[in-house]
């Protein structure tokens, strides 16, 4: 403030003065606009929580994890419009679903023939590359979900095809005929059509709408690659 | 033009005044743009509606030359353009490849200078994943009627099929196009498609064999052929209409060549289809079955072994009598081949011959995948129980 201030009268007195000694002199006609910036730093919740989950217990973090993963997991049984699935995304599920999947649909032994069933890997890639392209698809048609919320839908809504999976193996148990191949056929079919409608509830509505069914045919197309797999399985 | 505090009532009149002025410019416009080319209307478009109508209702071309700056190839943009179709134009697109018309070009007609990406790629996983799973129902089928044959989900086929399919509908356009520049590079009069028009008219000319392939589930064989066939001329002919205006500047000899390498190139693929859905499971029944090998040495009589999987009894005995030991005969003196696996041999001694009741003892050799034995003339050796 000081420098804004002239010594009226003397512009080329050269004789030092003392620093603010005419301070009491001076009177500002106009006022002066203050400019600047204020931060307080504000002590939120969130940073609470972030230190508080730190130091709780490993039960506690597992199983809030698992509550989410459980939560999603109904969504996806009841499908109904809502943003859950999208909004607190995660991938744990479609892993658990998709290690599953690969486990029980693996051939076992290594000397059967070369066309057997898929391998771990095998099942795993068709999950994941079909997942990234389904999702690199529909974002290049123009849908505006990101890339994680469309492969956690996608991988949440496996779960109908993995019951059926599990449906099946404890049918193969019973004796083999066309009854059993029937019953096979019905509960996959059920089970192909709830993912169907499951993932378009979530995933329909990003998409403009004059490509909905561009966008919808690819996501078809990988369940039903998935439950021919399922169908297909024999036990060895 | 319009006074601030009026703004809410001058939007129409700018608007009209704006109409009423850009008739007399659009008409210099569009006359600058026949000699000039078309960088005169990007450098003149302004902000007037009348401009952006001009652009709209002018040549197609001046469309293509404002698309033309696209954003790099490392921009997600830039692949985005490829999939700028509408489900009504997809669907548009199959049905322009489904029904090939003498006049109608492909290329000009139904991609109309847009072509997409959409198309060709999904077209051709929905063909690889179809053929892996009726080649695998076919199996199905073919093992209702004869329980014999070993059943198994026979995954490696999606695998094969996609990689042949994707190669197929890449490289062959990617040769194709790069014939087509070169030939146009000798004489300039030819027409030339570009890269991405070229794989679309492949990816949707290949449409038509999802159905095909479906069908060929029925185990009719002269229906299956027929299908073949019919799915083969729709598709090479949907080629062939696309390509004539093309390549009918050339010289008649290089134009005969082309079409007809892309025909048989495409023929090829309708064949490896089949082989791969039908053919392959009989293949795979073990591999002795591949080598069904009659081997007709002196005799009239040839020898049929089943696969080694399903290794059954077969008695010998001498050829002058069809024994009831069983229906396979060997002829005499013998030399029959197998290839090694579950083959197991039984020698049985038929009591209605007049011979020593000892059999032959078969002289057993083993080279490589062979499994050779011989029998010698029952009344000269030595007849011993083996």
């Amino acid at each position: 403030m000081a420098e804004a201030v002239e010594s009226p009268g003397d512009p080329g007195t050269t004789t030092p003065r003392p620093l603010f000694a005419g301070l009491s002199d001076i009177s500002i006609s106009q006022d002066i606009p203050v400019e600047g910036e204020i931060t307080i730093p504000v002590r939120s919740r969130i940073r609470e929580f972030d230190s508080s989950t730190l130091n709780e217990s490993v039960q506690n973090t597992i199983m809030r994890d698992l509550k989410a993963v459980g939560k999603k997991f109904m969504h996806v049984l009841y499908p109904r419009k809502s943003n859950t699935l999208l909004r607190d995304w995660d991938l744990w599920g479609p892993l658990i679903l998709c290690v599953t999947l690969a486990l029980m649909l693996q051939r076992g032994s290594v000397d059967s023939e070369k066309d057997g069933g898929p391998q771990f890997a095998e099942v795993f890639v068709i999950v994941w590359f079909g997942a990234v392209t389904i999702t690199l698809n529909s974002k290049l048609l123009g849908g505006n979900i990101s890339f994680f919320q469309s492969l956690c839908v996608l991988g949440y809504c496996i779960l109908p095809l993995t019951m059926a999976l599990l449906v099946c193996r404890l049918v193969l148990l019973a004796e083999p005929g066309p009854i059993n191949f029937m019953v096979r056929l019905f509960v996959v079919i059920i089970m192909f059509a709830w993912s169907i409608v499951a993932s378009t509830a979530f995933l329909a509505d990003s998409q403009p709408p004059n490509r909905k069914a561009l966008a919808v045919y690819p996501v078809f197309l990988f369940y039903f690659v998935i439950s021919w797999m399922i169908l297909t399985f024999t036990p060895q | 033009m319009a006074a601030p505090d009026e703004l809410a009532f001058h939007e129409f009149e700018e608007a009209a005044n704006l109409l009423a002025q850009t008739p007399n410019e659009t008409t210099i416009r569009s006359d600058q743009l026949s000699p000039k080319g078309h960088v005169a209307v990007a450098m003149d478009s302004g902000a007037s509606y009348g401009a952006e109508d001009e652009v709209e209702e002018s040549d197609k071309t001046v469309l293509l030359q404002e698309e033309k700056q696209q954003p790099g190839f490392w921009t997600f943009g830039y692949y985005q353009s490829f999939f700028d179709v509408d489900t009504s134009q997809v669907l548009d697109r199959i049905k322009g490849s489904l029904l090939p018309r003498p006049g109608h070009n492909f290329v000009r007609h139904h991609l109309r200078n847009r072509p997409d990406l959409y198309g060709p790629f999904w077209i051709c996983a929905t063909l690889a994943f179809v053929l892996a799973i009726t080649g695998n129902l076919t199996l199905v089928l073919a093992q209702r009627r004869d329980p014999s044959i070993h059943y198994s989900p026979q995954f490696h086929k999606v695998t094969v099929a996609s990689v042949t399919i994707y190669c197929y509908t890449w490289l062959v356009p990617l040769a194709l196009w790069g014939f087509l520049r070169w030939r146009k590079g000798v004489r300039e009069r030819m027409g030339v498609y570009t890269f991405l028009e070229t794989v679309c008219v492949y990816g949707y000319s290949l449409f038509v064999f999802i159905p095909t392939v479906v069908l060929w589930l029925i185990p009719v064989p002269w229906l299956q052929w027929l299908f073949g066939a019919l799915a083969l001329a729709l598709s090479a002919a949907g080629l062939v209409f696309t390509l004539w205006p093309v390549v009918r500047e050339d010289t008649r000899l290089a134009a005969g060549v082309l079409l007809s390498v892309v025909v048989l190139l495409h023929a090829l693929l309708a064949m490896g289809c089949k082989v791969l859905g039908w053919g392959g499971h009989r293949l795979g029944l073990g591999w002795g079955l591949g080598l069904l090998a009659p081997m007709l040495t002196q005799g009239s009589r040839s020898v049929l072994f089943l696969p080694a999987a399903a290794s059954r009894a077969h008695g010998i005995s001498p050829p002058s009598h069809l024994s009831a030991c069983s229906h396979r005969v060997a002829t005499h003196p013998a030399k029959v081949r197998g290839s090694l696996g579950r083959l197991s041999l039984q020698v049985r001694n038929c009591p209605q011959l007049q011979l020593p009741p000892l059999c032959p003892r078969p002289r057993l050799e083993a080279s490589g995948p062979l499994l050779t034995f011989s029998l010698s003339d029952p009344r000269d050796g030595d007849w011993r129980l083996p």
